[in-house]
């Protein structure tokens, strides 16, 4: 409990680095972002609202300290402001649309590569030098140097456009309704298939050879040859013995390479026209739309501090020495 | 020195130092051998022929001269980058493993916490309120990606200060700056070469990333406003694969080089990843099969790398 309570509170220190770096960035900036925000909004809104507005991110003309403490004050009665390209819906309705679209793909496709890649880690430290070992790692290396959005432009391009097996944009066919049933699930799936692939092919070279490389400390320690010694099948001193072991350390890589997995997926999900939080993120550049930027910066970051909590939660199920 | 003898002799450093080296020559001299990659050339969106060698954008400019004018920015870029990033996360992990005490609890816990904040979002709304431009592009790219080699660099530090050498130097009376920066990073030689190896890599992507987003300066060439504009120029709907490969292909082959050379640089200091193929052959020659329990033969074979290199 208490190395969740320690993890808990760097989360949410975490969490205050970086809405307070939220709230310097446009103070610090170059230009004066309140007027760059009145710009952006001008003619589509009242003075008073435009007034109530600027409230709403601080920019007054009070003490720094006091549009801080505002703007704090804001935040954590969810009061991110007005999108400006969706005007004039707010950001976080804006956001919450999109989220669950991002948890769905970034989360599938995180969950699959890391499985797959570690089965393939495993399998090739195993048998090291085999054939499955002279050829994924390589392989995948070669191909997880490829930009995320890079090789879904290829996908979209090769399996949507000239092959026409897959949907080219959205996450759902547009004449479906959302609800639990099997067409909409499908439909779902279909869409979310060719951008989780992307995600999946340019991922797993990493989990791959982390797992590879621990596996291989890990064969060589002498509770293996003990294993071996005692005629165990090497099914079970594979399994049991060296993988188990193995996957820890590259669990709390898994934690840490959240962020940057996300971060390509949002790429990817501007590819297919997803419409997620990177697709929502490609909007607020091409629109300049600071208050949904900034909105997503927070919302995108929180997911990876939760995600990051449930992987130390699964932390301490798998390691005992945690649960002291 | 050994170090780096060590490395060429390896086959995967010596591939990825080949196609590095072509594309360190394509950047500094192409350039000035292909046409202007911004001028309107040609009809636009023709596919590859003799005359334009990657086909032309929908603008009618020279795909093959963008191609290699920005292998020149971006580059340039994230080299200096991945130099600059090298160089503080050097520092701060140095001084945090070094040090101690406060000094190390700040500068742990800061390290962690922008290794946790997710990158992209964070650069993008730098990048949004920064004027575009390579020096913005710089700032942001060092500022989301200095902690990964500050974390991996303390690591190392703390073990090293282990060592007797580090004890002899400060029992001699000197000072801790010159521990740490004469003593200690000459040192560390490997992990710094592969650190910013893995920062020049992070440097690039995210660049390209950036730009594709439309966060760079598009009047520029370099690889990322490459694909911007096709993304742009809707040439996937067009089906003009052919101003979107080029470009992906170089990023892919720069960072396979680099990662390449970082897996070499582990396996020349960590000889229980390396190659297994020679040792192997020797057992086939006497008919017998590896195992876990032959580490005694495995050892004869290999030649024992020296300490603290």
């Amino acid at each position: 409990m208490r190395f969740l309570l320690r993890r808990l509170g760097f989360y949410l220190l975490a969490a205050w680095v970086s809405l307070t770096l939220n709230f310097l960035i446009p103070r610090l900036a170059p230009g004066d972002a309140s007027s760059a925000l009145q710009a952006r909004f001008q003619g589509r809104l009242e003075p008073s609202a435009l007034a109530a507005m600027k409230e709403v991110f601080g920019y007054t003309d009070a003490p720094l300290w006091q549009q801080y403490s505002s703007y704090v004050n804001n935040l954590l009665h969810g009061e991110f402001g007005v999108s400006v390209a969706y005007f004039p819906a707010p950001v976080t309705e804006v956001i919450g649309s999109a989220l669950l679209w991002t948890l769905f793909l970034a989360g599938a496709s995180v969950v699959i590569s890391f499985v797959l890649g570690s089965l393939l880690g495993i399998l090739s430290a195993w048998k090291r030098g085999g054939w499955l070992d002279s050829i994924a790692p390589p392989a995948f290396i070669f191909l997880g140097a490829f930009p995320y959005f890079w090789m879904a432009m290829l996908l979209l391009f090769t399996f949507g456009f000239v092959g026409g097996w897959f949907p080219v944009r959205h996450a759902y066919s547009d004449h479906l309704t959302i609800g639990w049933n099997a067409e909409f699930l499908l439909s779902a799936v279909h869409h979310a298939f060719l951008p989780a692939v992307s995600i999946v092919i340019a991922s797993l070279g990493g989990w791959l050879l982390g797992m590879r490389n621990t596996m291989i400390g890990i064969l060589a320690e002498d509770y293996i040859t003990m294993a071996q010694a005692k005629g165990l099948s090497p099914r079970r001193v594979m399994v049991h013995y060296a993988a188990r072991n193995a996957l820890l350390p590259n669990i709390t890589g898994f934690g840490m390479a959240l962020g940057f997995v996300l971060s390509g997926s949002l790429l990817t999900e501007i590819v297919f026209s997803y419409p997620g939080q990177g697709y929502l993120l490609y909007q607020a550049v091409k629109s300049q739309d600071f208050p949904l930027m900034q909105g997503l910066f927070l919302s995108i970051t929180a997911a990876v501090l939760a995600a990051n909590w449930l992987v130390d939660i699964a932390y301490v199920f798998l390691d005992p020495r945690t649960r002291r | 020195m050994t170090f780096f003898v060590d490395l060429f002799r390896n086959k995967k450093a010596s591939l990825g130092l080949i196609i590095l080296a072509t594309f360190v020559i394509i950047a500094t001299f192409g350039p000035l051998l292909v046409r202007d990659p911004t001028d309107f050339l040609g009809d636009p969106s023709q596919p590859p022929s003799a005359r334009f060698w990657l086909g032309t954008t929908l603008q009618g400019q020279d795909v093959f001269a963008q191609t290699i004018a920005g292998a020149r920015t971006s580059l340039v870029l994230g080299f200096v980058v991945g130099l600059i990033v090298t160089l503080i996360g050097a520092t701060i992990g140095i001084a945090a493993g070094f040090l101690g005490g406060w000094v190390d609890d700040v500068l742990s816990l800061l390290t962690n916490v922008f290794l946790i904040m997710p990158g992209l979002p964070l650069a993008v709304v730098l990048a949004a309120y920064l004027k575009p431009g390579p020096v913005s592009m710089a700032f942001v790219l060092i500022l989301t990606g200095w902690a990964w080699n500050a974390r991996v660099i303390r690591a190392q530090t703390l073990s090293l200060a282990q060592k007797d050498f580090i004890s002899a130097a400060i029992v001699s009376g000197e000072s801790r700056l010159r521990i740490m920066f004469f003593e200690l990073f000459p040192n560390m030689t490997s992990i710094i070469v592969s650190g910013f190896i893995g920062a020049t890599v992070y440097a690039i992507g995210a660049q390209v990333g950036l730009e594709f987003l439309g966060l760079g300066d598009v009047s520029k060439v370099t690889w990322g406003t490459n694909l911007y504009w096709a993304s742009n120029n809707q040439d996937l709907l067009t089906e003009s694969w052919w101003t979107i490969v080029p470009t992906g292909v170089c990023v892919a082959l720069v960072g396979f080089a680099l990662v390449l050379i970082n897996f070499a640089i582990d396996e020349v200091t960590n000889p229980k990843l390396r190659s297994e193929s020679g040792f192997l052959r020797v057992l086939a020659q006497v008919g017998a099969t590896a195992g876990f329990s032959t580490p005694v033969a495995k050892a004869a074979l290999e030649r024992t790398p020296e300490e603290g290199a």
